[in-house]
């Protein structure tokens, strides 16, 4: 069995019509299986696909053919998995949180524990793959792009670990915000270049990723932190964070012997939610819920609920839901966590949510705020902002569900990074 | 490949073969600064020398620009520029000038927003004569390019120094008008082409195609028209010509009285250097 997951199948028909007007996505027949995608261009459905510049088209096709090769290649898989091991400390662990079970009195509550992982969330088990690809392709610099610097510290590590140079690119508001993480990077010798560009956020720092990537295009490897970007990053992106699933499926069937009643995970661009999603989607059973950063709410400018608020755009090399205004200009998402600050989101989810096997809801930033600190002191963990998200609204549904159901939540970070924002926001003087 | 009728864009091509010399093809980006002031500077490009007229869609994400673009579709959108208005511009242009090929250049996704179809109908009906969409690869030509052939659209794609021997007829197998040869790796208004190295390039893709090919990227002064001019089928500039406006701006970002002219003055130095150029590459 391929360890990556994806059921070589038919590819998915395209049957909808390339001329539709944008926003009036019709709903799809329900596929035979949710694991099928994406196609041979890179396509969910209508979402995904290729739309670079010309001169990035052959490094996306030769990046395509290397992990095609590394796919097949079980030294590929031999080597990342003792990385996983012994680097990152994987699996993580299968935690059932017995006092909040309590606390909320209904369903039983289970947290993949990603935040333990070496750097402290699931970024490095992406980073991990894509550096070994990049070595398989004989790149020598490393380029990447980070909002909050979890991504970014993340990719230093593994560049530190390869003896590759790094440069990550961070929007300029985010460089002043995340200091800490801004520090760490340099510790681990990246150099961070401060993008002044557009609002200096998220986004820009992706287009001046973009822009090192097409001047040098010989030696330079983009790693892209998110299942997003143009194919094949939203399924490889995916493949290398589905670990989360799989070890979820194996650990709760040692522990309960079956699979879990419901699934919840936070979506910014979605690649911890996809790595705890993909290996369930074809088992109908299960619930599936990715949550969406609210801000101050949706009617107004301040948020980054691209599924629930937004609409199908073509942004970063995919087509998918964007924040966007009347006349397809990107508009700047809003969140208290910086690492669901994104205007767009992968592409597998947007299909996800045009077939409805996933449930996307958003969260505010209160909501969060308040669970962030219900978990601190129930059960002694202080987790990431983005996962208190995920955590929120778990809070809302446990209580409606029955004792003999099962959620598992992805705690995809720890909150060492927020407590400055979090102290802030709290009134409290450090 | 195609064997629609004749544009705007293969008539002008013709004539400059035939006068013996490249073309000169200049961008300005729809709204910069101003819808007024942009409307004066695109109806002044001809009679200052611009054989092709490259008209910008401002976008909020230029992935594929340096600054001086990104800076020039910025100060667009915070002037209030739309898709609406810049199709508006082409048809008030077009009340003047029946012959200057015009063609539209952006991003995919202001076009996917306004509708696909309603874009190609409403911007053949202004006189838009060809479109260079930097973000649609010929992966995605069924989803504007072959549709724009219908309309009698030229759809011109990019090369870059990337497009090797295996790539470039897909590159080439629906592109119409012309070919447009990235001169360099890298973003607009980045460093100078070597035009030796050009040349090998633009002789490379002409070899595959029988349409004309015309470089950008880079090219800021006379002297540098001039020396890829004598290689090329037409020379594009465009980070030259926004940087020009920027310049010529007050301190509040406004149009002064100087800014078109600076534009039309740097037009016109340009197209000495290309008018020097007298050959007849390879038809």
């Amino acid at each position: 069995m391929n360890p990556f997951g994806a059921v070589v199948e038919e590819p998915p028909t395209n049957a909808e019509n390339p001329e539709e007007k944008a926003g009036s996505v019709t709903k799809p027949i329900e596929p035979n299986s949710y694991k099928i995608g994406p196609d041979e261009e890179g396509h969910f459905g209508i979402f995904g696909g290729r739309y670079v510049a010309e001169t990035l088209m052959p490094l996306i096709l030769d990046l395509e053919q290397a992990y095609n090769d590394a796919k097949n290649d079980p030294e590929f898989h031999a080597d990342l998995q003792q990385l996983n091991k012994h680097y990152t400390g994987r699996p993580s662990p299968l935690y059932y949180a017995e006092r909040l079970t309590n606390h909320l009195g209904g369903a039983k509550i289970y947290f993949k524990r990603d935040e333990l992982n070496h750097t402290g969330s699931h970024k490095i088990n992406n980073c991990l793959g894509q550096i070994m690809l990049a070595k398989r392709m004989g790149k020598t610099r490393i380029i990447a792009e980070t909002g909050a610097g979890q991504h970014g510290v993340a990719a230093a590590t593994v560049a530190a670990r390869f003896g590759y140079p790094c440069v990550v690119y961070m929007g300029k508001t985010d460089v002043e915000r995340q200091s800490p993480n801004v520090f760490r990077m340099k510790l681990l010798g990246a150099e961070i270049v401060p993008v002044t560009a557009g609002a200096g956020t998220l986004k820009d720092a992706m287009n001046e990723a973009l822009r090192d990537w097409v001047t040098n295009v010989e030696d330079t490897y983009y790693l892209i932190g998110t299942a997003a970007g143009p194919h094949p990053y939203p399924e490889l992106v995916r493949d290398f964070q589905s670990v989360i699933g799989r070890e979820v499926k194996s650990q709760l069937m040692e522990a309960e012997g079956r699979l879990p009643d419901m699934l919840i995970a936070c979506v910014g661009g979605g690649s911890n939610a996809i790595g705890l999603f993909h290996p369930f989607l074809d088992d109908k059973d299960v619930a599936i819920v990715g949550v969406e950063a609210g801000g101050h709410g949706l009617e107004g400018e301040e948020h980054c609920a691209s599924l629930t608020a937004g609409s199908p755009g073509v942004l970063h090399g995919n087509r998918t839901f964007l924040l966007q205004d009347g006349d397809g200009q990107i508009k700047e998402g809003h969140s208290i966590s910086a690492g669901l600050d994104y205007p767009g989101i992968g592409p597998e989810h947007s299909w996800l949510k045009d077939t409805g096997r996933v449930e996307y809801v958003p969260i505010m930033d209160d909501e969060a705020l308040e669970a962030f600190q219900l978990l601190c002191r129930i059960e002694g963990i202080i987790p990431a902002l983005e996962p208190s998200h995920a955590l929120a609204e778990l809070v809302k549904r446990a209580p409606k569900m029955g004792k003999d159901e099962i959620i598992v939540m992805n705690l995809c970070g720890r909150g060492d990074k927020d407590v400055f924002a979090v102290s802030k926001h709290l009134g409290f003087d450090m | 490949m195609s064997s629609k009728k004749q544009t705007r864009i293969d008539t002008r091509f013709a004539d400059l073969q035939e006068a013996g010399r490249p073309a000169l093809v200049t961008f300005v980006t729809a709204g910069d600064p101003d819808l007024d002031t942009s409307l004066e500077i695109l109806k002044s490009l001809p009679e200052a020398g611009a054989d092709l007229i490259e008209l910008g869609m401002p976008f909020s994400d230029p992935m594929a620009d340096g600054p001086a673009i990104q800076l020039a579709g910025q100060r667009a959108l915070e002037s209030g520029q739309t898709m609406a208005k810049t199709l508006g511009m082409v048809r008030e242009f077009r009340k003047g000038d029946n012959d200057t090929p015009i063609i539209l250049m952006g991003y995919y996704n202001p076009i996917y927003i306004y509708g696909n179809e309603r874009f190609l109908e409403e911007a053949a009906n202004a006189g838009v004569d060809g479109l260079i969409i930097v973000d649609l690869p010929p992966e995605a030509d069924e989803e504007l390019c072959i549709p724009a052939m219908e309309y009698g659209i030229n759809f011109i794609r990019l090369a870059a120094p990337t497009t090797d021997e295996k790539r470039l007829p897909r590159v080439l197998q629906n592109t119409s008008g012309f070919v447009y040869y990235v001169s360099i790796t890298g973003i607009t208004g980045a460093a100078a082409p070597d035009p030796a190295l050009v040349g090998a390039s633009v002789a490379r893709i002409k070899s595959a195609t029988s349409l004309p090919v015309a470089v950008g990227f880079g090219v800021k002064t006379a002297e540098q028209a001039r020396a890829i001019g004598e290689v090329a089928n037409g020379v594009v500039v465009g980070s030259a010509l926004v940087t020009a406006i920027a310049k010529s701006l007050d301190g509040e970002g406004k149009a002064t009285g100087e800014t078109v002219d600076a534009v039309t003055g740097l037009v016109r130095q340009l197209a000495q250097g290309v008018h020097q150029v007298s050959h007849l590459p390879a038809a």
